[in-house]
């Protein structure tokens, strides 16, 4: 194998990798900033139980999230000096942000969210938990940003040529509010807020199917049930919005989620089928001239098709991109669904009666994992071959000074690693969820913070 | 040129990557060599104790890594591309001991076996040490110049990276941050823990010692391009002398029990380090040796005037926000260790 296509792997593997953390941690972020501000709200000591529980499963997604987290930024150096000289003037300040500004502030504080309960008083530490979900949530921003810069550039020109070609900014601006940031931004936020929230139900509900901590799994499973169905009917035109900037900015990566080939006829849309590239057909079940009536509000007006594009210009993987879109879409909807439905019942006072649906709550936390992850399969790969939106071939931004051998050897290593660390979490977050939220020996109540709930419960008496 | 009061914007991200630099050593300096000495501590609860002591500020400190590789990658693409690709597998293995620190610190407490724990300590130390080691040796390469072709891709072998210089600045980073990190540990612990402690920091603070005359005389002898400022500025001598009166100062205050004035001395040591290294590099960022007309400069690797003068704008709101909340969280946690049930 090629340094290019073990380059890409190892990029894939790694950022896929990381993916399954930071999502979490910023909807868990903002679940717990609910859960905390209840607990300042009534003095009612089950939250802070709750607030901690969270905060133990938060420190150990937060821990990996940012030891993978580091390997990504160096990446770019290593793997990827070529694109790394092109769009440094660019990528490099988006980059440079995020850690000033996103990353300081979480990490600075998330020692005070963690070790401060007894050092500082509730209010601090409830200002501790909104920083660092900031933080973790500006840190979205930046990388977004930098990476919607990719998809769609704008505030920028090209200096020199051949191997001295780079983008430099002309407009910082015009780069930052690039054409698809603010709608990708708010996609992966939802997603986010989603992937947090459906944690908190997954385990809320397996604690109520086994009878244990009722009270406090009722409250979390209701506190993050607002969160997700808000966030999952919100993703509908989140989504919507950044389908149509796909469509306006990006033809071809359209195209292919859509498997469609033909630009003279109006386009159907797929509610699921199989794209055969060779033959450059798609079959599966459609609405005719659904996709024309999404994009231009018609039915009759033809949608530009991939055979429109030269053969180097389109996605080579056109089946996996329509396929790991159409699978984000159904989790989208089902979501929206289950939500939708929990929340009637839950207002009917219904929901924590029905055990099947508690069942469906325990399972769903893979959903908006993998959502989240084909999400970015979707966007990555569709937008081949180009790394810069027509500006900057994959295959063209290697690092000249690395070899086949080098990427395989470190591919080898962090796949190896990566399994651990897996593993690691998964043994301990099924540890830490066992354990629930109760210690064995009653010690874990701060004498500060009783004092703290007890005054407020009996004030408000 | 755009100039910010008579110095051009190159020279101040210079200036500025060089400061995140110095902040992530003077930082994750004592922690990493915190963990660097673990294993001379034996008791369960002294180890406790000194991973409790790094607990609430180790990746508050790793973030100015990630902040100093961001404007690295702003400020200097060409450097941080040409650097980056030219030592691949160390980089790796670097990453890889990140990983592996992060998540023995991280583990460590989360099962009482004594084989669980053992392992996560061997784990600790080990990965810290090497961390600290990699460091240096990157800083030893930094200094000495790497081959670079006209397109400033870097045309070595591999194996080069660990030279007999590089590895001596490794032994030399590896030494500094294990003083450093035994004298921040002695100001966080008490009783006996505190006694033994006291003992690491006389130790370290030898191996140090040695480890710095040595490197110390090899670059004068053997490294021409690393003395010309001092032999040309003799104002630039009075460097070397403060250092030595920094490392003496260590002593002198340790005997004194007045650690926190021992932990800035040797702040003063590592930052002293850097200055020296930094102005005898400037302008030049990556030094080709064989083909000096290949060397990437703060003038050549540079990111367009634009981009430079926003980012020093960002830098001038961030720098300040992250200095005063760095000092808050710990103001937060000032004192000796107190073992509770948050604690690691």
């Amino acid at each position: 194998m090629d340094v290019e296509i073990l380059s890409r792997i190892q990029f894939a593997f790694t950022i896929a990798f990381h993916y399954i953390y930071p999502p979490l941690s910023i909807g868990l972020g903002l679940v717990m900033v609910f859960m905390e501000a209840q607990y300042l709200r009534t003095g009612n000591v089950i939250y802070e139980k709750m607030t901690r529980f969270w905060l133990r499963i938060f420190a150990l997604i937060f821990g990996i999230g940012v030891a993978t987290g580091i390997v990504m930024e160096f990446e770019f150096g290593t793997n990827w000096a070529v694109y790394s000289r092109y769009v440094g003037d660019v990528f490099g300040s988006a980059l440079a942000a995020e850690g000033i500004f996103a990353f300081a502030l979480e990490s600075g504080f998330l020692g005070i969210l963690i070790f401060g309960w007894n050092r500082v008083g509730p209010k601090v530490h409830f200002f501790s938990t909104i920083m660092v979900t900031l933080g973790s949530m500006f840190s979205a921003i930046w990388i977004v940003v930098a990476n919607s810069w990719q998809q769609t550039p704008t505030g920028y020109h090209i200096v020199g040529e051949g191997l001295k070609a780079r983008a430099e900014i002309t407009d910082f601006w015009a780069m930052v509010f690039n054409p698809s940031s603010i709608e990708r931004i708010s996609h992966v936020w939802l997603g986010s807020f989603l992937a947090g929230a459906f944690l908190v139900m997954s385990v809320s509900a397996w604690y109520l199917l086994k009878g244990k901590y009722v009270a406090l799994s009722r409250s979390s499973f209701s506190i993050a049930l607002w969160v997700g169905v808000v966030s999952a009917l919100l993703q509908l035109f989140a989504g919507h919005r950044s389908a149509d900037v796909v469509a306006h900015y990006q033809p071809a990566k359209l195209a292919a989620m859509e498997g469609h080939f033909d630009s003279l006829k109006p386009a159907d849309l797929y509610l699921f089928g199989w794209v055969n590239k060779e033959s450059e057909t798609t079959t599966g079940l459609a609405i005719p001239g659904g996709l024309s009536f999404v994009v231009h509000g018609s039915p009759d007006v033809p949608v530009r098709g991939l055979k429109s594009f030269p053969e180097n210009e389109r996605p080579g993987a056109v089946n996996f991109v329509f396929q790991t879109y159409h699978i984000m879409i159904a989790i989208g909807m089902f979501l929206i669904a289950l939500t939708v439905y929990a929340i009637y019942l839950w207002w009917r006072g219904k929901l924590f009666e029905k055990r099947w649906l508690l069942w469906i709550f325990v399972w769903s936390v893979l959903l908006p994992q993998i959502a989240n992850q084909v999400g970015w399969y979707t966007a990555e790969v569709g937008r081949q071959p180009w790394v810069v939106y027509k500006l900057l071939r994959t295959s063209d931004a290697l690092s000249e000074a690395v070899q086949a051998e080098q990427v395989l050897f470190s591919l080898i290593m962090f796949t190896l690693v990566y399994i651990l660390l897996f593993a690691l979490f998964v043994y301990l977050l099924n540890k830490k969820i066992t354990h629930g939220p109760y210690d064995d020996h009653n010690d874990d109540h701060s004498p500060r913070h009783m004092e703290m709930a007890e005054s407020l419960t009996t004030k408000s008496h | 040129m755009q100039t910010f009061f008579g110095i051009d914007y190159n020279t101040w991200w210079f200036l500025v990557i060089g400061a995140v630099f110095t902040g992530y050593a003077i930082l994750d300096g004592f922690d990493l060599g915190a963990g660097a000495l673990h294993l001379f501590l034996n008791k369960e609860n002294s180890r406790r104790i000194a991973l409790n002591a790094i607990g609430p500020v180790w990746d508050g400190n790793e973030v100015w890594l990630v902040i100093g590789g961001g404007a690295l990658f702003a400020g200097f693409p060409e450097v941080y591309a040409s650097l980056l690709s030219a030592f691949y597998i160390p980089l790796m293995i670097f990453l890889v001991a990140l990983i592996f620190r992060a998540v023995s610190i991280e583990f460590r407490s989360k099962e009482p076996m004594k084989w669980w724990r053992t392992m996560w300590d061997v784990s600790y130390c080990l990965s810290s040490a090497l961390l600290a080691f990699l460091l240096g040796v990157i800083l030893g390469n930094v200094a000495l110049g790497i081959p670079l072709d006209k397109d400033h891709i870097y045309r070595g072998d591999t194996g080069s990276f660990f030279n007999v210089y590089s590895i001596m600045v490794g032994i030399t980073a590896l030494a500094l941050f294990m003083m450093h990190g035994a004298i921040y540990l002695v100001m966080k612990t008490e009783d006996r823990l505190y006694a033994k402690l006291t003992i690491l920091v006389r130790r370290t603070t030898i191996f140090f010692v040695m480890a710095f005359v040595i490197t110390s005389f090899y670059t004068l002898l053997y490294i021409p391009h690393l003395t010309n400022q001092v032999r040309n500025t003799p104002a630039m001598f009075g460097l070397p002398v403060i250092m030595i009166l920094a490392i003496a100062n260590i002593t002198r205050q340790v005997a004194r029990r007045r650690y926190m004035f021992a932990f800035l001395s040797s702040a003063v040591v590592i930052s002293v380090s850097l200055i020296i290294v930094c102005l005898e590099l400037y302008p030049t960022i990556l030094f080709s040796p064989e083909t000096p007309e290949n060397s990437l400069t703060i003038y050549n690797a540079a990111s367009s005037q634009k981009t430079l003068g926003i980012m020093l704008i960002v830098a001038a709101v961030g720098v300040p926000l992250v200095a005063a909340y760095t000092t808050f969280v710990f103001w937060t946690f000032k004192g000796t260790v107190k073992l509770d049930e948050t604690s690691y």
